[in-house]
């Protein structure tokens, strides 16, 4: 009976894996096809199946002028953009659910939980209802096509979700917790940062990807919000869509595209495994 | 020198947690206060260690207002009865937590540091992580850092109530021998518990509190020989004191058809309708003794907790041994009638076997 369950347990985390990776695996597959691979009949196996081409790749690195699509100006406008407004976010958003999380804010009818809906609620809109509103903003103050506008809407694109997640995870620290800080000896601020920050780090992680998440993969602002001067990652890979679509330089540059998000992945996982996030406070 | 309250009061919500309180406190000497769930204890504990703010009063330390001194400048140490310990530090770095704030040399903390250890018997678990210990061990931890502290008011909030019983017990004779031995002269030791035998077993000076109000301060002996009223009665009391409605008539105490010979210590008292209290150690099986109806029998440890009825009057009788019983089955008990109290119609002591009664 254990080796049966043992055995189905395996077979279906096979299964599934199978089903996770095969995407990618093709996708690896078409980056080195030609026209002629793709179209022809299905094929698999590069040198079995077909004779593989560096061509999909190449185009990800020329320039326009040469009939390429240059990425590597935008991917690493994608990197700095995601990560700074990912970096400003949860230090704002870290302090904001702190302190709606031991503090009682009272203001007319306003209180602790209408505040944290007012973070929620950013994201139940959607994006389109603030793509005006954004524009017209960015143009006011004269970032519109610039690094620092995209950083400043991703902010307010980010933030909410580390409120979001921050507040109930610090709802979860027990607040005797702080007290016994403050009891030994550390005003507010030490408490803060030398007892709830160091034990919060599991938070801080799922906070922190999910913003990496979400900022990375945007492309309704960065579409609408850019047009020449600044242009990040998803936009361009848009891009290289003409009349015949570009089958091979469509993987090649979805698999860049993921690369980052996979190795912030596995580094997260590690750690998360290790600062057991449930057991760490009882 | 000493830790003053005057008329502390706290009133967040509809309910009193902390009702015109007043005492001092003096260095050196242990004090247990005394309460049910939700009495005020932990809000009294919070208040002198300035994490709460009383609505109005005065507290007061070493000629100081207290009030004014935020927590962190205060000197106090307090043990939750959950087991507080910080999760991302070890043992060694949990204890010297509080030192190192104080910003005192790294070989002043060693020695603190296994001398608390050494006091609560964790000598060897220095590197061991905090979720690695049992619930005793890691409060063990916790009351080892507030003591490395020397702290001048050490808090002490139902420490013990979240472990078994059998570490209980263990642990509240080890917290005896810690409190005679690793005090010292110049710390005051508070400590809120809601059972009675602990507090008897740590013999200081007993605050009885109820509804935030302090209902009797004293000695724990004086509360066991002489609780001020009903109230007292039944919180210092575990099982809580019996409470009989009755009267006393020419010599005899009357309840349910019962008489009872009329001890000496109430002979001075006038014939008329009293509350008679009994403690449930004081009643006993009796072949010759008044016969009961049996509601519930409860076994506990070694003894038998025998809830019995006879009209309208219930009691529970402290059997010590393990017996069964039926429901509804008839017993006949005997009470001691040389440890009867007796309150008047405004529930207040007005004799008790142990005599004198001061005011």
């Amino acid at each position: 009976m254990h080796k049966l369950y043992t055995f189905l347990k395996y077979s279906f985390v096979a299964l599934w894996t199978m089903f996770v990776v095969a995407p990618f695996l093709w996708a690896l597959s078409t980056s080195f096809k030609d026209f002629q691979s793709v179209t022809s009949k299905v094929t698999y196996i590069p040198w079995v199946d077909f004779k593989p081409t560096l061509e999909g790749w190449r185009v990800l690195v020329k320039s326009p002028a040469r009939g390429g699509v240059d990425i590597i100006e935008p991917y690493f406008n994608s990197i700095f953009v995601t990560c700074a407004a990912s970096a400003i976010s949860i230090i704002l958003g870290t302090l904001a659910a702190y302190a709606l999380s031991r503090f009682t804010f009272k203001a007319g009818f306003v209180r602790n939980n209408d505040i944290t809906f007012f973070f929620i609620s950013q994201r139940i809109m959607p994006p389109i209802v603030l793509s005006i509103p954004f524009f017209i903003f960015l143009s006011t103050i004269g970032l519109l096509d610039s690094l620092l506008g995209l950083v400043v809407v991703y902010i307010v694109l980010l933030m909410p979700i580390a409120v979001w997640i921050m507040v109930d995870f610090f709802n979860r620290v027990p607040k005797e917790l702080d007290e016994t800080a403050l009891i030994d000896g550390c005003n507010p601020y030490q408490a803060f940062y030398k007892v709830v920050l160091p034990n919060s780090i599991p938070g801080l992680i799922v906070a922190g990807m999910f913003c990496i998440i979400f900022g990375w993969i945007d492309f309704f602002f960065a579409f609408i919000l850019t047009f020449t001067e600044v242009q990040l990652l998803p936009v361009k890979v848009v891009a290289l869509n003409s009349s015949v679509t570009p089958w091979w330089s469509l993987s090649a540059s979805a698999l860049v595209s993921v690369a980052p998000l996979i190795i912030v992945a596995f580094i997260v996982e590690r750690y998360l495994s290790k600062g057991n996030l449930s057991g760490a406070l009882k | 020198m000493n830790l003053i309250a005057d008329n502390l009061t706290y009133k967040p919500d509809e309910q009193f947690h902390l009702n015109d309180v007043s005492f001092n406190f003096k260095k050196g000497n242990l004090y247990t206060i005394l309460g049910r769930t939700l009495s005020g204890k932990t809000t009294l504990l919070k208040t002198i260690a300035g994490l709460l703010n009383p609505d109005s009063g005065l507290l007061k330390f070493e000629e100081k207002n207290f009030g004014k001194i935020p927590v962190w400048e205060r000197n106090v140490a307090m043990v939750y009865q959950q087991f507080i310990n910080y999760p991302h530090l070890n043992v060694y770095e949990n204890i010297s937590f509080p030192l190192k704030q104080r910003k005192i040399s790294n070989d002043e903390i060693k020695e603190n540091v296994n001398e608390s250890l050494k006091t609560v018997g964790l000598i060897g678990f220095e590197n061991r992580k905090i979720q690695e210990l049992s619930g005793g061990q890691q409060q063990r931890v916790a009351l080892a850092r507030s003591l490395a502290k020397k702290a001048k008011i050490l808090l002490l909030d139902e420490p013990l109530v979240n472990l078994d019983y059998k570490l209980r017990e263990q642990l509240r004779e080890e917290f005896k021998k810690i409190f005679s031995q690793g005090i010292s002269e110049e710390t005051i030791l508070i400590y809120s518990t809601t059972d009675p035998q602990e507090v008897m077993e740590l013999n200081g000076e007993v605050i009885v509190l109820d509804e935030g109000k302090v209902l009797q301060m004293g000695p724990a002996k004086e509360i066991f020989e002489n609780p001020k009223n009903l109230q007292v009665a039944e919180v210092s009391n575990d099982p809580p004191m019996n409470i009989i409605k009755g009267s006393k008539v020419s010599e005899k105490i009357k309840f349910e058809n019962i008489n009872i010979d009329v001890p000496n210590h109430f002979s001075k008292l006038d014939n008329k309708n009293y509350n008679f209290g009994i403690r449930a150690s004081e009643i006993k099986l009796d072949n010759n003794g008044q016969e009961f109806e049996v509601e519930l029998a409860e076994i506990s440890g070694s003894e038998t907790l025998l809830h019995l009825k006879r009209g309208s009057t219930k009691v529970i009788s402290l059997i010590e041994e393990v017996m069964n019983f039926k429901i509804h089955e008839k017993v006949k008990v005997k009470f001691n009638e040389n440890k009867f109290y007796a309150f008047d119609e405004n529930e207040n002591l007005v004799s008790s076997p142990y005599g004198v009664l001061n005011g």
